[in-house]
């Protein structure tokens, strides 16, 4: 049997040193995170005294309180706010318009519909930083700044998502859409009863993807908010960094970094579970 | 219920005409099963019974209204797909409700109907499974289930059986045949298997190359087929073809002669050798290769003399059951 099993199992001293190379792999990647974390649970003076302290400290609660209600230039709290309402809205949004763009590409018959797939898949090639003048230009003219408009609608519109949905309902039967428009649906209700129940595990991934496409965003916050209660936490630990003479609050920064860390990695977590359960009952 | 009324029905895709005018009266409640081989036309004509394609000329007429112009839903039609189509992320009720909600049926009387769709169907115990939990033969009754609780005027089935295994075929062939009779719905069925059209029709359209070669009740298209292609496609196995000249008459007119109305016998007029032969249990298939090359099919009982491969026989039949067609398929 053992021999059998080997084609897949590595035993004895191959497997040991698997097991090895993958422990100090993670070991390398978490060790920063765990300084992060340690850093944010001592105090300031443990902090610049060299050697760095490897073992937790034990202003945990103050260090967070701290962070969370006053800040540096903004409370934390607020920040992680504005963070979660930019990415949730980005990420909802970006679902919402690239669901009703393939919508309309895959189902309906419209002059020109290459055209304009083709159009929404060059964007693709054009990387936010690129139109970030004309579209700051845009933004600055409705008043915009400083908003969560301002914040999430330049950035709604994805061309991978579109292509992605597209892709989906082209494998989704014909005779779906036929049996719905027998049944007396119209296109949108196809849309709502079947097409989108139907996404759902795509819609599930994606989500994913572009909530932390949306936490991670660091320069277009930075552009156009400058009231510090607009800031969001990616940028705002930037903000956080002294100019001048000023002293670094490291345990805040720490702890802030920590704190940005905790929803993307929930957001992966919780919607894992559902992307995977999606994935093992396939419905097609 | 209600009567089906298709007058000189045409489409073309662009240029290319795939439906040449096709003419039929269907009765209330009669079943009628259109047949042909793959893209003749038949599933097009359908769709366009159904409203999934447009008609370009002529008239489709529900009861003496004319729907031409109509949504599929508004045409009091129900379809079931060669796939079922059903939806995936519903139970089979809701699949089976989906029409009725959209139309608004109060909620009591959805209850009700499908009730009894699922018992007519033996789904009861189904009702809250999803399709991808129901074998072949279920899911096919979920659509079927699915066109009974709207209780339309004209049943529309595209192939319905083509994805189910040869028994559970032929018991869905009868099934399907009883609740049409039970239901007294006009049916317009699809399929390219013609022991299906035989054994459902009450009239039969024979389709050709987008043309309807013959229309009739299956018996009547069996023993008398209008055109060559009729002939050879009703049948099995096929009715042999053989030239005039080979039997010794005059003219470009083909004989056709059905394999079950051949006998071997030495005394026959046609000499022809045994090519090899198909045992079936209760019959045997003679395959045998007349002097110009020409194949010939007889259909022997187990109980008879089965040539040896590459003897000479004799071939004889009954004047009376020989069909004559002219060079161009029609019957002369």
């Amino acid at each position: 049997m053992a021999e059998q099993n080997g084609m897949v199992e590595r035993r004895g001293a191959g497997l040991w040193l698997v097991h090895l190379g993958l422990i100090v792999g993670i070991a390398f990647i978490f060790f920063p995170i765990w300084l992060a974390f340690v850093a944010s649970t001592v105090e300031q003076q443990d902090i610049v005294r060299p050697p760095m302290p490897l073992l937790p400290g034990d202003q945990f609660f103050s260090n967070y309180a701290r962070a969370l209600t006053s800040g540096v230039n903004a409370p934390v709290s607020t920040m992680l706010l504005n963070s979660m309402i930019m990415a949730v809205g980005i990420s909802l949004g970006k679902i919402a318009i690239s669901l009703l763009s393939a919508f309309a590409i895959v189902y309906f018959r419209f002059p020109a519909r290459r055209l304009f797939f083709w159009l929404i898949f060059l964007t693709l090639m054009l990387p936010v930083e690129v139109r970030i003048v004309p579209t700051y230009e845009v933004i600055a003219n409705f008043g915009m700044l400083n908003s969560y408009q301002g914040l999430i609608l330049p950035l709604i519109a994805s061309a991978t998502a579109t292509f992605l949905f597209r892709q989906f309902f082209m494998t989704v039967p014909d005779e779906l859409a036929e049996a719905a428009r027998v049944d007396g649906a119209g296109p949108m209700r196809f849309f709502f009863d079947i097409l989108l129940p139907m996404s759902r595990t795509n819609i599930a991934a994606l989500f994913v993807i572009l909530f932390i496409y949306g936490w991670n965003q660091y320069l277009w916050p930075l552009l156009i908010t400058t009231d510090p209660e607009m800031n969001t936490i990616v940028m705002g630990i930037k903000q956080m960094f002294p100019s001048g003479d000023d002293t670094a609050d490291w345990p805040v920064i720490m702890a802030t970094s920590i704190l940005a860390m905790v929803p993307p990695v929930l957001v992966v977590v919780g919607m894992q579970r559902l992307f995977i359960r999606g994935l093992v009952d396939s419905e097609k | 219920m209600a009567t089906l009324t298709l007058n000189n029905v045409k489409k073309s895709f662009g240029k290319t005409d795939v439906i040449h005018g096709i003419s039929i009266n269907v009765a209330d409640g009669e079943f009628i099963v259109i047949v042909g081989p793959s893209g003749c036309g038949k599933s097009t004509l359908l769709r366009m019974v159904a409203g999934l394609e447009t008609t370009t000329s002529g008239d489709i007429q529900i009861d003496g209204r004319r729907v031409n112009d109509q949504e599929p839903m508004d045409r009091d039609i129900a379809m079931v797909f060669q796939n079922y189509a059903l939806y995936p992320h519903m139970s089979v009720f809701d699949n089976m409700a989906y029409g009725l909600k959209i139309a608004r049926t109060p909620r009591a009387e959805i209850e009700e109907r499908v009730a009894h769709a699922a018992k007519l169907l033996q789904l009861e115990t189904y009702l809250q499974r999803k399709p991808r939990e129901l074998s072949g033969g279920q899911r096919q009754r979920v659509a079927m289930g699915r066109a009974i609780v709207r209780k339309p005027s004209v049943f529309l089935f595209d192939e319905p059986l083509s994805n189910l295994d040869a028994k559970l075929r032929v018991q869905m062939r009868l099934e399907i045949k009883a609740l049409q009779r039970e239901l007294g719905v006009t049916a317009l069925y699809v399929t390219h298997d013609q022991v299906e059209a035989m054994t459902m029709a009450d009239r039969m359209v024979v389709m050709n190359g987008g043309i309807a070669d013959q229309i009739g009740e299956p018996l009547e298209v069996y023993a008398n087929p209008a055109t060559e292609f009729v002939a050879g496609f009703i049948g099995s196995p096929p009715t042999n073809f053989l030239s005039a000249e080979i039997l010794g008459q005059s003219g470009d007119a083909k004989i056709g002669v059905r394999p079950e109305h051949t006998r071997l016998s030495d005394s026959g007029s046609l000499k022809a050798r045994a090519a090899y032969s198909e045992a079936l249990g209760a019959e045997t298939l003679v395959h045998l290769k007349c002097a110009d090359g020409t194949q010939f099919t007889v259909r022997q009982d187990a109980a008879s003399m089965i040539p040896q491969e590459g003897t000479e026989v004799g071939l004889d039949w009954d004047p009376a059951n020989e069909m004559r067609f002219d060079s161009s398929g029609r019957r002369c």
